[in-house]
Formats: structure tokens, C-alpha cells, sequence
């Protein structure tokens, strides 16, 4: 019979930061770095893969300038739809409430109110539609999916019923002048700017107030939260609306950019803003992600596509692209997170 | 000795996660037709070691030899091949699907090869429930219909729809009433005498004395004993091998007289139907009342419905004579209650979260302004009441799932001595806890106690409701049958009377 005993050790459990392995929480702060820094260098590669096969087009600062923009419309919806994945939540309403909100606001009726018309409508119909969203999954209890796919139905449906099929172009001068070369910043376009501003706000709100952490608590467990005192109904229906308002904006800087609405925007949008928070990170189940990762995740999409559409290759290689992306990402976020 | 080879023998096992070294270095011999029983604290490398047996986990390095061969457990279905079956704690059935689906899950009786022969299906598992003693589950129930005590049956029926050679148990008496481990007591002898092994995992040494042959005692990942005969190795030897020091069950004095206070929590006529009840009770400011029973007893649904997080069909739950909107937890938790739950991680845990921010969840209000969180107010606040809670490590910043058991507790309790709440509810405030860390909890709610809070308790430890209460409520299917003071009270009787019933005399 085998019996050998070995002097004990202290016993304060075994989470006590033993010699040699550093303790878990570094490893915890160095694998998010990890991940943003992998991110950063996966855009890095894709600049340097734009450089190589197009050095002069793709440098260009026009060609900078015109990624930039195209990533602040789906950008700002990104972070809005982080927010609701962290919930443990999803929308896939998103590029139907940009449609919504894209046409409303560019009705004939609604340019006669001039910039703050459009501006206000296409915010109000985003908001709007996040509210019925949010009261749906809040108070009536409806899985996300199925609200918000409802919605994009209904609202895409609404938009064409708006729209007749017909593009509405934009008249009102001071909001077409904003896309214009004139009002640029710093050779920064306005859109750019706002998106950087949504980006900014949306990391200060996650990380530092008390709505961001209500999100982090219902996202990571919503029994826990509830038995903790969170209103997690409350904060689910505040998720929605925000996600609708991430659209409003979205749609504001999308009718800036074509000069136009029509009921064809922002289509699947849901997809690109959903690939692009799980690349930076964002745990589907909820409770963990980052404004950063998402955001480079959206760079890396529209960088892509601007070295497709350089490189002269169809939409449907970089559709096949965008999916090897994605897979790709998860495979290697699995195997740094691989803890447990 | 035995001449021939061991069943199993695992040797210089090793298994690291990220900082953390989970075994280093464990061996383990078990014979065929014993009953090996694995002892530990929590994080003491138990699971670790029975997943790694399971085939979840791959072992750094040591080596398995089964029946004398050295053999790789790649996965879970290569360790079922050999005949290794492991019940888990945390039962893995499918709610959705019946009984006997569950038992034939991923081996299903056919025709064909893939037309799956329900019958056979049903009629093997009604025979399954049969050796096991419960032949009054139908195989053709849905799993989430059932009790947890039935899961389990279920869980080791399926473990026993396969051929093994050795079954792993990890507690299964945690969730059991006394009957039913009399029972799963009788299906480990059946087991043994036909030549099975079972390594047998629990926290209660008077079980290991009655079924187990071995016992191997880990801590800190390695085996600091292995192969004690577990019938006559001194409880002491046992507890000063897991503990590294001698600890004695000890429950902190009680203060002389009972409180003068008015009392600030009170419930009057409380009911839930089909759950309890209707139910009184006061709790006074520097008293720990304590509510004893069985599992079934209505124990934690009184408490939760107490707190709100389920809505009563009768009566009131008064704080300071004022009542409470009844289902709110808000209310509740706005009026100075707060709820420790049985379920810590599914239930009060953050656990992709720090400590600090699982601490200052439910105060948040306290460190934000506007909506704007000064996170240094916040972590000196956390940092302040969980060193009152001399929660280890000394480090809010950790992440609250690299805490053990016990200390997990403290961040719950700390939570709520942050919030500054006034009554505290717990319920099995020490499941999960090991032996050496429950009396300094029971130490640190009674200071909590004498600081003026009011303190409702639940437990199905008997030992622990009459050490730390002050009064005890005792339940029995949902009523309350009897009520005294703790010191007035013994084991033996309130067993009594949870299983009789009968009144006081």
C-alpha cells in the first residue's frame, strides 16, 4: 500500500498566485491586449497586401479617405449592435432600421425641414424602431432573434412601401456639403469624425458607467444580475433603443454619403456589424467584447473589400473572403481564450 | 497486495491551466470491486483529476494504465470504450428529451442501423430503474420533469447502460434526502459486489467510513495521501491532510441574550402554492434565525420568495413594519435585503468579472455620479469590505472564478455589507465550501450578526443551522413544524422532526 505525505502548504486556496505562472488576472489583461493587437496586425498586413498590389491607388488619400467613410456608416452600427451582443442579446434588425430611417427622412415631406429635419427624423424612426424591439424582448418576453427579424421584415417592407422602389434624392444643400471635400477637418471627412465621436462615447459608456456595467452583468448572467438588484428588463429595452439610435446616426451618415435614400440601404448590415463585433471579440453568449474590437473589426471588413474592389475581384470572392475571415478569427480567439 | 494489476493506475499525473497548476504529480490506484473515495478540498484538484480519468481533460504528463496496459484517455468516448463512466455534480442530461432517451443518448438501440427501437429503448431503461431502485420513474418522462434526485438516477442509469468496469462519483449524495442515499448507498454495494470500482468524491467523511474501502486525499494537486483504509484512519489525520492544519468544527459563541430590537424583518402569512405554506417569521438586528428541512422542505423557494424572486400567492414580507411589493426583487434589495443564493455561480456570480466589479454590483449607485463610475472610489470600497471579509487573495482585481468556494462566498457577502444591507438572507451559505474554510465563514456571519444585521438562514446541514442559529424554524414539506431557540435543539431531534413531523413534547 502506497502512502507518502508531503509537507502541507499554506492553504489560502488555489487561486493564490503560486511561483513561476503569474497570476490569472495578467494573463486575463494580456490576452485582451493579445487579441486588439492581433487585430492591429492583421489590419496592418491587409495595408501592407493593399500597398503591395496597388501602390498607388491604394495609398492614395482620397482612397484613405473614401475606406474611412464607408467604414463610419457600418461602424457606428457596430458598436450599437456590440452593445446589444454583450447582453447576450442579438439584432438583426439593424440594416432594415437604416433603410427605414434612410427614406423617412429623405421623403419630400421631411427635406422641407432642411438638415435638423432629416436629421431628426432619420434618429427618431431608428429609436423608434429600437423602442418596439426593446418592448417586445423586455416586457413581451420575445427571443431577440425572432423580434428583431420580425422587424426587419416589417420595417424593410415599410421602407420599399415608403420609397415605392423609387431613389429619393437628396436636395437639401448643407446636408450634401457635408460630404463634400470642402468640409473635411484636417483632411478628416465629417463622418469620419462623427464615427470616431460614436466610437469614443460608446467605449466611455461601456467601460465606464454604470449602464456599461449593467450591460457586462445581464450579458454575463442575467439571474445573477436580476438577484443583484438590476432592473435586467429595463436595461434590455435601454440596449435596443440604443442599438435603434446606432442606426438612426448610421442612416444620417449614409444619406450624407450617396445623397440619397432609398430601401435598398444598409443591406445586410446585420451580418457585417454581427462578423464584425465577433472578430473583435465579442462573445456571442454575452457578457464579454470590446468597443475596440469591433470597430478594427469593421476596418479590416472595408479594407478588404476596397483591395477586392482595387484588385478588380467580384463581390463574390470577397463574400467568400469575408466567411474564411470570420472562421479563421473564432479559431484563433479559441485557442488564446482556451482556459477552460 | 493483489498480484494481478490494478484496474487503474494513474501515475505522476500533471495538468496546468494558465496559472494555475491544478495537479502536479498525482497518483492513483484503484482495484477492481473497491470503493476508492477521493478527498479534498475545493480546488484541491478533484475535479481536475476525475476529468482528466474522463477523458475531458489530457494530462502534461504521467501516465494511465488500465488492466495493466498503458492507455491514452483521448476523449470522453475513448474512456466509455474501456468502461469508464463519470456522474458529474452538475448532472449532464438533456431536459428535452425523455428518460430513456437520455439513458440511450448517442447509443441507441436500432434496426438497421439507424431506426431507433423505442421500445427496447424503454424497456432496458425500465429495467436500469429497476436495479436502481426506482422503478416508479417511467422511461418515457421527460428529464426536466424530474426531481433532482430522479436526474441523478437517471444520470447513473445511463452511466450503467454501458458496460463499466468503473464508475466515477463526483458527490452524488450533495443533492440527495437521507433515504435516497440509503439508497445510492445500496446501488455502490450492488456495484462493488459485482467487480465495478467506484471512485467516490465527497465532502462528508461519515459517508466515506460507511461505503468507502480507500481513501486518497488531495490537496493542492498533489496526492498527500494515497490509499488509506477509510474505516480507520482518525477523522483528524483525514482533515489535518486536507487542511494542512488541525481544524475543528467550530461555530462562534452566541451573544448572551436575544436581541431587544424591534424586529426589522417580518413575514406574515407568506404562502406560495404547491411550494409552502403559509408562513411567519421575525427576524431581529443581530439575530440569526435559521430554517431547517430537507430538500423538498420549501427551504430555498421561502427564501427567495422572501427576497422577491418569486412572487407569493399570500401574504407580506415587512421591512420596518413597512411591505413590500410583493415579486420585486428592486424592492427588496432597495429596502436593505440581501440574498446570498444556493446556487452561487449560476445565481450571484460574475464570473468573467473581477472581484471588485461582482463586489460593487449591486452598489453601484454609491461610486457613480450622472451615471459615471469613479472606479477608484469603487475599488477602495471593494477593496475595504472584502479584506472585513478577509477574503483571499488580497486582490479585488482577480477574476472571481479564480476564487475557491469559500471565498467566492465572501464575495457575495461582500457585495452586500458594500450595499449596506441590512438583512441578510443565505441559503447553504457553506455548499461548496471546504471543511477548513466554513468556520471562518460561520465566524464572519456571525460578526456580520453582531454588527446589527439580521441574518435568515437555510440549510440542509442540520449541525450548521443548530451552530450558527440563534432560533430555528423547522420545515417539513413546506411547513413549518416546529420552532425554539438553537441551544434548546439537538441533531437527533430536529431529524426527527423533519421526518416524523411530530409536534414538540
Amino acid at each position: 500500500m502506497t502512502q507518502h505525505v508531503s509537507p502541507p502548504r499554506d492553504g489560502t486556496g488555489k487561486a493564490a498566485p503560486v511561483d513561476g505562472p503569474p497570476p490569472a488576472w495578467r494573463t486575463l489583461t494580456a490576452r485582451a491586449d493579445v487579441r486588439t493587437l492581433s487585430l492591429l496586425g492583421v489590419l496592418a498586413v491587409l495595408v501592407l497586401i493593399g500597398g503591395i498590389t496597388q501602390p498607388d491607388a491604394f495609398l492614395d488619400t482620397r482612397n484613405l479617405q473614401l475606406v474611412l467613410t464607408q467604414a463610419s456608416v457600418i461602424g457606428v452600427v457596430t458598436v450599437g449592435v456590440t452593445f446589444v451582443i454583450m447582453s447576450g442579446g442579438i439584432d438583426l434588425s439593424v440594416g432594415a432600421i437604416v433603410a427605414l430611417s434612410s427614406v423617412w427622412a429623405t421623403t419630400v415631406a421631411t427635406q422641407e425641414y432642411g438638415f435638423l429635419g432629416i436629421l431628426f427624423t432619420a434618429v427618431v424612426v431608428g429609436v423608434g424602431c429600437g423602442l418596439v424591439n426593446g418592448v417586445l424582448i423586455a416586457y413581451g418576453a420575445m427571443v431577440p432573434f425572432i423580434a428583431t427579424l420580425a422587424m426587419l421584415a416589417s420595417a424593410r417592407g415599410l421602407a420599399l412601401q415608403i420609397t415605392d422602389g423609387q431613389t429619393q434624392v437628396v436636395t437639401v444643400s448643407s446636408v450634401l456639403d457635408l460630404g463634400e471635400r470642402d468640409s473635411y477637418v484636417l483632411g478628416i471627412p465629417p463622418l469620419v469624425l462623427v464615427f470616431a465621436a460614436v466610437t469614443v462615447i460608446g467605449w466611455l459608456v461601456l467601460n465606464r458607467t454604470t449602464f456599461g456595467r449593467r450591460t457586462v452583468a445581464v450579458g454575463g448572467n442575467p439571474e445573477a444580475a436580476r438577484l443583484a438588484g438590476i432592473d435586467v428588463r429595463r436595461q434590455r429595452l435601454y440596449l435596443y433603443l440604443l442599438s435603434g439610435l446606432c442606426c438612426g446616426i448610421a442612416a444620417f451618415l449614409l444619406i450624407v454619403l450617396a445623397g440619397s435614400g432609398q430601401n435598398t440601404n444598409g443591406n445586410l448590415y446585420e451580418l457585417d456589424a454581427i462578423a464584425a463585433a465577433i472578430i473583435g471579440g465579442t462573445l456571442l453568449s454575452g457578457g464579454r467584447g470590446t468597443i475596440v474590437g469591433s470597430v478594427l473589426g469593421v476596418l479590416i471588413f472595408t479594407t478588404i473589400t476596397n483591395i477586392f474592389a482595387l484588385n478588380n475581384l467580384q463581390s463574390d470572392v470577397q463574400q467568400i473572403a469575408k466567411g474564411a475571415i470570420i472562421v479563421a478569427a473564432v479559431l484563433v480567439q479559441r485557442r488564446t481564450a482556451s482556459t477552460h | 497486495m493483489a498480484p494481478e494489476p490494478p484496474l487503474l493506475s494513474m501515475s505522476g499525473i500533471t495538468k496546468s491551466f494558465p496559472g494555475v497548476r491544478a495537479l502536479d504529480g498525482v497518483d492513483l490506484d484503484v482495484q477492481a470491486g473497491e470503493v476508492h473515495c477521493l478527498l479534498g478540498q475545493n480546488g484541491a484538484g478533484k475535479s481536475t483529476l476525475i476529468k482528466v480519468l474522463a477523458g475531458a481533460h489530457q494530462p502534461d504528463t504521467g501516465t494511465i494504465s488500465w488492466r495493466g496496459e498503458d492507455v491514452t484517455l483521448r476523449s470522453p468516448i475513448a474512456a466509455m470504450r474501456l468502461g469508464i463512466a463519470t456522474i458529474y455534480q452538475e448532472l449532464d442530461l438533456v431536459e428535452h428529451l425523455s428518460v430513456a432517451e437520455n439513458v440511450h443518448l448517442g447509443h441507441e438501440p436500432t434496426s438497421a442501423g439507424f431506426v431507433v427501437r423505442g421500445r427496447a429503448a424503454k424497456a432496458s431503461t425500465a429495467q436500469l430503474l429497476k436495479r436502481l431502485g426506482h422503478p416508479e420513474v417511467d422511461p418515457g418522462r421527460l428529464v426536466g420533469d424530474l426531481s433532482a434526485a430522479q436526474q441523478q438516477i437517471v444520470s447513473m442509469a445511463r452511466a450503467l447502460s454501458h458496460d463499466v468496469r468503473l464508475i466515477v462519483m463526483d458527490e452524488p449524495s450533495a443533492a440527495l434526502d437521507p433515504d435516497e442515499v440509503d439508497n445510492l448507498f445500496r446501488i455502490v454495494a450492488d456495484l462493488t459486489a459485482e467487480g465495478v470500482a467506484v471512485v467516490y468524491i465527497s465532502h462528508r467523511l461519515e459517508e466515506i467510513r460507511r461505503i468507502g474501502d480507500r481513501v486518497t486525499v488531495l490537496k493542492d494537486g498533489r496526492a498527500v495521501a494515497g490509499g488509506l483504509p477509510a474505516e480507520s484512519t482518525p477523522t483528524s489525520e483525514v482533515v489535518a491532510l486536507m487542511t494542512g492544519r488541525n481544524v475543528a468544527y467550530v461555530f462562534p459563541e452566541r451573544p448572551a441574550g436575544p436581541p431587544a430590537a424591534e424586529p426589522v424583518l417580518s413575514v406574515k402569512g407568506l404562502a406560495r402554492q404547491g411550494e409552502f405554506e403559509p408562513l411567519d417569521l421575525e427576524v431581529r438586528p443581530g439575530e440569526i434565525v435559521g430554517l431547517a428541512g430537507l430538500v423538498g422542505s420549501g427551504r430555498s423557494e421561502i427564501l427567495e420568495t422572501v427576497y422577491g424572486a418569486r412572487k407569493p400567492s399570500a401574504g407580506q414580507v415587512l421591512v420596518d413594519g413597512r411591505p413590500l411589493r410583493p415579486g420585486s426583487v428592486r424592492a427588496a434589495v432597495r429596502a436593505g435585503l440581501g440574498l446570498a443564493p444556493e446556487e452561487r455561480k449560476a445565481q450571484a456570480l460574475l464570473m468573467l468579472e473581477s472581484v471588485t466589479r461582482n463586489v460593487s454590483v449591486s452598489a453601484m449607485s454609491r461610486f457613480s455620479r450622472g451615471g459615471w463610475m469613479d472606479q477608484g472610489a469603487e475599488l477602495s470600497a471593494a477593496r475595504a469590505a472584502t479584506r472585513e471579509l478577509s477574503l483571499r487573495p488580497d486582490n479585488p482585481s482577480v477574476p472571481v472564478r479564480t476564487l475557491s468556494g469559500g471565498n467566492q462566498q465572501k464575495a457575495v457577502l461582500a457585495r452586500w455589507l458594500l450595499r449596506g444591507c441590512r438583512v441578510l438572507l443565505l441559503d447553504e451559505p457553506t455548499r461548496g465550501v471546504d471543511v477548513g474554510a466554513r468556520a471562518e465563514l460561520y465566524a464572519v456571519i456571525r460578526r456580520l450578526a453582531d454588527e446589527g444585521l439580521a441574518v435568515l438562514l437555510v440549510s440542509s446541514e442540520v449541525p450548521e443551522v443548530l451552530g450558527l442559529a440563534d432560533r430555528v424554524l423547522v420545515l417539513r414539506e413546506g411547513s413549518v413544524v416546529h420552532e425554539a431557540p438553537a441551544r434548546e435543539l439537538d441533531e437527533h431531534r430536529v431529524l426527527d422532526l423533519v421526518m416524523e413531523g411530530s409536534p414538540a413534547s
